[in-house]
């Protein structure tokens, strides 16, 4: 991480949602940056403003302020044409296997899909995109033949690593994975954060993990970003806001995580509830 | 949840679908014969419609005359073919009307939304409020009884509410993730709304339209009863009738083939729209794929291996002091006596005042297991197997009055999604007063008392009661849950993962809530999760369940330290607490088998590092340890090896 | 809620508006003379011309708009052009019966309908087969074809019923009642099975939700798991549903009117479209409007009243 760009800088970024006067700010000046090649994690509860902050860079939520550098464009300032050119450079991963493939088309049909709205020059041939989708079947760990069936043949674990090759066949730069395994079984999350994390070795992806489990991002990120009510909490390498955290809400949100070992959960139930005590004293 | 198995069912199309159905073939075949006869009426009709023969007039069915006569001797079979055409094409013409009208603006107003949206709905409000029947009959009369514009005016009048139908079947699908990784591969609206939501909302489509092509054939035949349509020499359905009402005093019977051939051809109509909405409705879930016939056997073939251990009288034996006593446990879903096993030979103990966890990953029949206690297994399971004694009662079989008693009162449940456990339409207060009042045969005043107590006890404020379950979120609404559950005083709580819906800081909270409410009542509690920490932070002692059995029994504090399964090793050593980062977790590979395709043996065994032939011949029993452990396991002493 | 209703009513006002002017607009395009019809073919040029002055058909279209708007706000519906008698006489005189037969059908629509549909989701098998049974016969058989049937049936072959006419509620409530089974049964046969089908469905559905396992598993009563949760909660989508029936009815009534030769407004309008008669005609189209914007209102209203998320702001 030294002078090299890096691949995301989001800036004060500010988003609403509805209009007038039930204007709410879901993301009030959110500044991060992801280097090239790691990954960052996004951790908050729900209404923290995570999924929109994954949401407005990817473009689906337009931006009230802020700005966001793709490889050091502006993106919130591109035209329309150059903008959906960086299409195949951003992808992302949805957290439900089950409604993130369209149940109606093969898997094949949604692994070309992204390929057909590439700029004509660099638009794939049929058999171009066959062979492709046949490799990145493999490289999930899926046979080639599974490009016949439909999505309601596969179990969740399957369908996410189907997920994720569909975000691979742009061979895109920058992966938003939006809560990827929160509704996997442990043993299948683990098998799909190996693939996530060898895939970034291999590749050189950078990854958004968005996640409200902390074990879960502190294990695949570098580093971490809290996020509540739409503003960042806290901010630091995954070691660093793991172990040390510095602010109290991150405090509390690790010590509300249930861990499996009933010695330190023991530990850190006591410590939540001397802190609990310690606030009514406040 | 793994069906590669399923290939060919699951790549049939709509249409092969409907086919699979003898009422879709019927219906459709009946159609097609109807139409094809009418507009092949030219070349088919035994008679000219037209021909009047006075000398046999009224006349019954016959050779010569099929359908019989009419009142100036024409013949009716004829006339009903020719009539056919008139109103059948009338038919084709408002639904075309409609489809035109109905399907782009119905997509673009669920897809697109916004002010569009708004737009289109208050263009439906006028076009739903507009009397229909006056504008259709002003058509007719200001084009001349010219019954085309009148059906494409019936078409465009109805398109209203079928915006709405297409209106909200594309704002369903716009809601799918998969749409929006369409967006962010770069995907064109346009290109979205036809590739992806018209093939979603096609099903819809076509039902509606099988409807509404019944409903305007009922338009269509009563204008021309009425005397709206071509005039009286040439045959229409609907004005058959009317001739046939005329004479209805005399003969009766030219009213059954002109009214039942419009009713068949509705029938017909209304039947394939039935068979469609089916066939769609399977089209992409696996309910089609479930009843199929061949794969139960594995599953079954061990439920009869259970019978052969459940004669153990050991096994079966009840442990003294307990509170509940689980035994040989078995599960069915489907047909009677074609059940697929769902869990089995499931045996435990609940001692009063224990909380327990029973742990396992989705498919491990945990949840089963909870609702099997409950008898709350629903219309399609039922016990196939064992016991399970209450304080030395059999629940098993009790009648369901008695079951009713039971519930409540000595076993209570809180489920998974607090937010849809609450009867939406009713304020909490009402439905933790009607808990007390099923169990205390208290005034309303009293049941108000015990609320607001019950609402203390679970540290909420008494003004919740008067609010909807809509208005609070979602920790408060598992608050509730769990008074609700306390109004009847359990012995026993089943909380069926009670957290895993919540934030984890609610979830911290509701889990010191369990512990405290538990302290304060002593009942025992039956924590359902997947989830080890919750597991670590409430219980004592863990049942882990896999592939619908249990597989391990120990207290927690010794499942964490030395797991006596290699499931259970296997699993927690997945769990990224406590691993590495950076470094790969360690996986089990495989999948969780499907009940139809348990093996014989050891469920585990295809993806155990220790498994043996001797893992795989024959069910494995649990085996007893020390310090009131036990496993389903015949290489415990390997495991420790493995571990060391 | 009080929000809800003004904004109703002020599309009301709208949609009344709206919908009279595409009748009007649709009735100016008759073709034909309306003063030539109603003097018949003997009339001299001369009369002629002196009715249409007197009727305003020389005005343009939009004036002669104007007028007839202006002339309903003051309950003036104009006179009709075939008999000569005032809009408003003609259609008061036979909103009774209409509105009798509607209501009556509602009534039976809705009573009947839920039973049904609620029974049958409880009790299922052999009941819900036979549901399915009735409720395609009730779909597939056209309202007007049902009522000659009914004649046939229970007028002629066997005498217990009037085959046809009307007796008013003022003047003999029970004869009234007897001349208005047969008509509303035969307008009341789809909808019961439209709602029994959609109550059934709905009903299904809520009996797979989680609460209401969670009601079982607190030991609440079976009875009133179903008569109180499960009726509470099917009964949104059935409102709806039975909001449509009530509408479509009124296409009904206009056959089945007919058929029973009742002195309702469907006779009258079938009337008035035969012979041209545009003021009849739009009189009973303000009417109609009017009634359908009504029955949504109430939906509107009842939907508010079971549906606590509507309620509360």
């Amino acid at each position: 991480m030294s002078a090299e760009q890096p691949i995301l800088e989001v800036t004060d970024l500010v988003v609403e949602h509805g209009t007038g006067r039930r204007r709410k700010r879901a993301v009030d000046g959110v500044s991060f940056e992801i280097p090239t090649g790691t990954t960052l994690g996004l951790v908050g509860e729900s209404g923290s403003g995570k999924t929109t902050t994954g949401m407005a860079i990817l473009g689906m939520l337009p931006m009230s302020g802020g700005r966001v550098l793709f490889e050091g464009r502006d993106i919130t300032r591109m035209p329309r044409r150059e903008r959906c050119a960086l299409g195949s450079q951003r992808q992302v991963i949805f957290q439900d296997p089950y409604s993130s493939l369209d149940p109606s088309k093969t898997i094949g049909y949604t692994l070309a899909e992204p390929c057909r709205v590439a700029p004509r020059e660099h638009r794939m041939t049929t058999a171009a995109i066959a062979d492709r989708s046949a490799m990145l079947l493999q490289r999930v760990g899926l046979s080639p033949d599974a490009a016949r069936r439909y999505p309601a043949q596969f179990s969740g674990g399957q369908r996410q690593r189907i997920a994720i090759a569909r975000s691979l066949m742009l061979s895109p730069r920058l992966i938003v994975c939006d809560e990827p395994v929160s509704a996997l079984d442990l043993s299948v999350q683990a098998e799909v954060l190996n693939l996530l994390s060898e895939l970034q070795q291999d590749l050189g992806l950078s990854l958004l993990f968005i996640s409200h489990d902390l074990s879960v991002v502190r294990h695949i990120s570098h580093a971490i970003v809290v996020l509540q009510g739409g503003r960042i909490v806290e901010k630091g390498s995954a070691d660093q806001v793991y172990e040390r955290p510095r602010e109290r809400y991150t405090q509390t949100l690790l010590a509300a995580a249930p861990v499996p070992d009933p010695a330190e959960q023991r530990a850190r139930r006591e410590e939540r509830q001397r802190r609990r005590i310690e606030e009514r004293q406040q | 949840m793994n069906r590669s198995n399923g290939s060919r069912a699951m790549s049939a199309g709509l249409v092969r679908r409907v086919l699979r159905k003898p009422l879709g073939v019927v219906s459709g075949v009946v159609l097609i014969l109807i139409v094809g006869a009418s507009f092949a009426g030219q070349w088919i009709a035994p008679h000219d419609p037209l021909a009047q023969n006075l000398r046999i007039v009224r006349q019954g069915p016959s050779v010569a005359h099929l359908l019989g006569t009419d009142s100036l001797g024409r013949d009716v079979l004829s006339r009903l073919l020719f009539g056919g055409q008139e109103s059948l094409s009338g038919v084709v013409v408002a639904v075309v009307a409609m489809l035109i009208i109905a399907i782009p603006l119905g997509i673009l107003a669920g897809y697109v939304g916004g002010l569009l949206d708004r737009v289109i709905l208050r263009v439906v409000d006028v076009l739903l409020s507009i009397p229909g029947t006056i504008i259709t009959l002003a058509v007719l009369a200001i084009f001349n009884n010219n019954m085309f514009v009148a059906m494409v005016s019936v078409g465009v009048l109805a398109s209203g509410a079928f915006i709405r139908v297409f209106r909200s079947a594309a704002l369903s699908v716009r809601q799918e993730l998969y749409i929006g990784a369409a967006r962010v591969s770069g995907l064109s609206r346009v290109r979205i709304m036809a590739n992806h939501v018209l093939p979603q909302i096609r099903g819809v489509l076509l039902v509606q339209v099988t409807l509404f092509s019944a409903a305007t054939l009922g338009i269509q035949t009563g204008l021309a009863f009425l005397a709206f349509g071509p005039p009286p020499p040439s045959p229409t359905w609907g004005g058959m009738v009317a001739e046939a009402a005329t004479i209805i005093q005399i003969d009766p019977w030219l009213l059954v083939p002109t009214g039942g051939v419009i009713a068949l051809t509705t029938l017909a109509l209304c039947l394939l729209g039935d068979a469609v909405r089916d066939a769609n409705q399977e089209r992409f879930t696996l309910a089609g794929l479930e009843g199929k016939p061949s794969a139960p056997q594995a599953g079954k073939s061990q439920v009869h291996t259970t019978g052969a251990d459940r004669d153990d009288e050991a096994r079966m034996a009840v442990t003294p002091g307990a509170l509940l006593s689980v035994r040989g446990l078995t599960v069915g879903f489907g047909a009677e006596g074609r059940e697929t096993t769902a869990i089995q030979r499931v045996d435990f103990d609940i001692h009063p005042g224990e909380v327990v966890g029973l742990v396992g990953e989705s498919g491990s029949g945990k949840t089963v297991t909870a609702l099997a206690l409950l008898g709350l297994l629903g219309a399609n399971g039922r016990v196939t197997g064992g016991s399970i004694r209450l304080s030395g009662e059999e629940l098993v079989g009790m009648p369901h009055a008695r079951l009713r008693e039971v519930r409540g009162a000595r076993i209570a449940m809180i489920s998974q999604e607090p937010m849809v456990a609450l009867d939406p339409s009713f304020r909490v207060g009402s439905q933790i007063a009607e808990a007390v009042r099923a169990h205390d045969r208290v005034s309303r005043a009293d049941a108000r008392a015990r609320c607001e107590e019950l609402l203390a006890a679970v540290r909420l404020d008494p003004a919740i009661a008067r609010r909807y379950p809509h208005e609070i979120s979602g920790g408060m609404a598992q608050r509730v849950a769990i008074a609700m559950a306390l109004a009847g005083r359990p012995e026993l709580l089943i909380a069926d993962e009670p957290t895993t819906a919540l934030d984890v800081t609610v979830q911290a909270d509701i889990l010191d809530l369990l512990r405290t409410v538990q302290e304060e009542t002593q009942m025992a509690v039956i924590l359902v999760s997947h989830d080890w920490g919750v597991v670590a932070d409430l219980c004592s002692r863990a049942i882990v369940m896999y592939a619908g059995e249990v597989v391990e029994r120990a207290r927690v504090a010794d499942v964490f330290a030395a797991p006596r399964h290699p499931y259970t090793t296997a699993l927690l050593r997945s769990n990224p607490h406590g691993a590495e980062p950076g470094k790969p977790l360690p996986t089990i590979g495989g999948s969780v088998p499907a009940p139809q395709e348990w093996p014989v043996g050891c469920h585990f065994a295809a993806r155990c590092p220790l498994a043996t032939e001797a893992c795989r011949v024959a069910p494995i029993d649990i085996v007893h340890l020390e310090g009131d452990r036990a496993s389903r396991c015949i290489h415990i002493d390997e495991l420790a090896e493995v571990r060391a | 809620m009080v929000r809800l209703i003004v904004n109703r009513l002020l599309l009301s006002i709208v949609l009344i508006v709206i919908s009279s002017i595409a009748i009007f607009l649709l009735m100016s395009l008759v073709p034909g003379d309306p003063a030539r019809t109603i003097l018949g073919a003997n009339a001299t040029p001369d009369s002629i011309a002196r009715l249409r002055d007197q009727l305003g058909l020389d005005q343009p279209l939009l004036i002669q708009y104007g007028t007839w708007l202006g002339g309903v706000l003051h309950g003036d519906f104009g006179t009709s052009v075939f008999s000569g008698d005032p809009v408003e006489t003609l259609i008061l005189a036979r909103v009774p019966v209409t509105l009798s037969l509607i209501l009556l059908s509602t009534l039976v629509v809705a009573v009947i309908g839920t039973g049904l549909g609620l029974l049958s989701a409880v009790r299922g098998g052999v009941l819900g087969k036979f549901l399915d049974a009735i409720s395609l016969v009730g779909l597939a058989l056209p309202s007007y074809w049902v009522a000659i049937l009914f004649v046939a049936l229970f007028a002629v072959a066997i005498r217990i019923f009037p085959a046809t006419g009307y007796t008013s509620l003022l003047q003999d409530p029970g004869r009234w009642l007897l001349s208005l089974v047969l008509p509303v049964a035969a307008l009341s046969l789809g909808g019961v099975t439209i709602v029994a089908k959609q109550m059934r469905d709905s009903a299904m559905d809520v009996l797979a939700r989680d609460y209401i396992r969670v009601l079982r598993a607190t030991g609440i009563r079976e009875r009133s798991i179903v008569l109180k949760h499960v009726l509470r909660n099917a009964a949104l989508p059935s409102l709806t549903i039975l909001g449509i029936t009530v509408v479509g009815a009124l296409t009904g009534a206009v056959f089945v009117e007919n058929v029973f030769v009742l002195p309702g407004l469907g006779t009258l309008v079938t009337q008035a479209t035969m012979s041209h008669d545009l003021p009849v005609v739009l009189g009973v189209g303000v009417y109609f409007t009017l009634f359908v914007i009504i029955v949504n209102l109430i939906i509107d209203l009842l939907y508010g009243v079971l549906n606590p998320k509507v309620r509360v702001p």
